[in-house]
């Protein structure tokens, strides 16, 4: 058995070094640069972040596409969303916030902003449009009610990610979700602990199977689950095909 | 014994374990060995069959025995720590029997999807050769290491996702023990956050934040698909470095895990 604690670095050349902030139009344009050394990016063009103004925001129908690039768009549908949801939960917060409460909130949206910006980003001029949300059904004013629907997010972002990660064909894509869905689990356990302090909720035997595993959702469930919350139509019948 | 029986929970386990038997249909390995084979013979002979269904590549093996390891090793710690005396306070109980039941869990599942490959449990020892001496008895060391062992089984899982990309069912469980792992994470860093003092650690990782710092090394990674993302969304680094895990390869994990394992 190997004793020594060293561990091996496993990332990136330079990493720390780039010390400068890059603002949204540099980093589009280094993201386009990065395609010839066979990153995730895959557009080498950046679309401005405006959505397509001949598009109206509600009652149209999204398509994924297919392929690995389907599977990044349901990602980047999925993210779209839990952003548009925590900015409202910060933006208004509901009755009786407490600073620890809004801290934690607050984390997570920049999380799902950074997740969204990042699929965005990568995709490119692959990327879906922006979707409308419709929240109209929660409301933001009340604790449980809010609380609620971030359960009802994050453990659907988790089954969402673990389903699909058997459609990726590339193992980078693979890994970029595997970072992204233990994120979104760990989001899942502190919001359940949250509504139901210190019990089993965390990882609760309503949503860990009797093997001790989480769920793991097919986009097709999953885009059928959350339809009420967009006002666009969103296919997703070719995500990984 | 009834061997249909078997092959029926056998799928309902792994759905696709029907067209991963097709050079052994349920009539060929019917022929073959229900009717030769005495019937003590059969379970053998069955699971061999399993095993080369479930686990087929030498790889997909490789990493369900590397994660049996990890989560041998998970399930002795919390047995232990549930049955220590005076050691999780009552308010704490029910998060520990819960994260416990799920390593037992894994365990069994993990045992079953190998059979005769699964490897034996090692032996531990939990105190790391004393830098945990009173992990059984000092509820604020047996938290800090519950949080360093949930970590670095959410980084081992990630770390092997690309060498079950050929496995796709492999790949789907690892990735739904994986995200489990992740739950158990985030709840034993606020608790050792609580109990350490310790008001930067959160449920999740902010750069290389965390009561172990040996096992956090990289978590700190800006570059993600292949692009330093600081300033995305004009978001700080620390959110930037939360929003995503990083991996551990299993030389690194086993360094980690190492002292842990007498032999």
């Amino acid at each position: 058995m190997n004793k020594h604690t060293e561990t091996k670095k496993t990332h990136g050349k330079g990493e720390g070094e780039i010390t400068s902030v890059f603002n949204r139009r540099l980093f589009l344009r280094s993201a386009g640069l990065a395609t010839s050394l066979g990153t995730i990016v895959i557009a080498a063009g950046c679309n401005d972040d405006d959505d397509d103004p001949m598009i109206p925001g509600t009652g149209d129908t999204v398509d994924l596409g297919s392929g690995d690039i389907g599977v990044l768009n349901y990602a980047y549908a999925l993210e779209q969303l839990e952003a548009a949801f925590y900015t409202q939960v910060v933006a208004t917060p509901y009755a009786g916030i407490t600073d620890a409460e809004k801290a934690i909130l607050t984390d997570i949206r920049d999380h799902e902003i950074i997740h969204r910006d990042f699929f965005k980003a990568a995709l490119g001029d692959k990327a879906i449009k922006g979707l409308t949300p419709n929240f109209s059904g929660i409301d933001f004013t009340k604790k449980d009610a809010v609380l609620g629907a971030a359960k009802l997010f994050e453990d659907t972002g988790v089954a969402a990610y673990n389903g699909a990660g058997k459609l990726l064909k590339d193992p980078n894509y693979l890994l970029l979700a595997g970072k992204i869905v233990s994120v979104e689990a760990r989001h899942a356990a502190v919001i359940r602990d949250l509504i139901k302090p210190k019990s089993t909720d965390f990882a609760g035997d309503d949503i860990i199977d009797a093997n001790g595993m989480d769920k793991a959702v097919a986009p097709a469930d999953i885009l059928s689950a959350v339809k009420g919350y967009v006002k666009e139509t969103v296919t997703g019948a070719n995500v990984g095909k | 014994m009834d061997i249909f029986k078997i092959i029926d929970q056998f799928q309902k386990i792994d759905g696709d374990a029907a067209g991963r038997l097709e050079y052994a249909s349920r009539r060929l390995f019917m022929n073959k060995f229900g009717s030769k084979l005495a019937a003590a013979a059969i379970p053998t002979a069955f699971a061999a069959v399993v095993n080369k269904a479930f686990a087929q590549s030498a790889a997909a093996v490789d990493v369900l025995n590397y994660a049996l390891t990890l989560e041998y090793l998970e399930d002795e710690f919390y047995k232990a720590g549930n049955a220590a005396a005076n050691l999780i306070p009552a308010s704490d109980k029910a998060i520990f029997t819960q994260i416990g039941k799920h390593e037992t869990q894994h365990v069994a599942f993990l045992v079953k999807a190998l059979g005769t490959k699964a490897i034996a449990k090692p032996t531990f020892d939990f105190q790391y050769g004393g830098a945990f001496g009173d992990v059984f008895t000092n509820y604020k060391t047996f938290v800090t290491v519950s949080s360093a062992l949930e970590d670095t089984g959410v980084r081992a899982y990630k770390g092997q996702a690309g060498a079950l990309i050929a496995d796709p069912q492999i790949l789907e469980y690892a990735l739904q023990v994986h995200s489990v792992e992740a739950r158990h994470a985030a709840v034993a860093r606020r608790l050792a956050a609580t109990l350490l003092g310790n008001a930067a650690m959160k449920g999740w990782i902010t750069g290389k934040e965390g009561a172990v710092a040996a096992i956090y090394a990289g978590e700190d990674n800006m570059t993600q698909g292949g692009v330093n993302i600081k300033g995305l969304a004009s978001k700080t680094d620390a959110a930037i470095t939360e929003a995503f895990d990083e991996p551990l390869t299993k030389e690194a994990v086993l360094a980690i895990a190492g002292p842990f394992i007498k032999k």
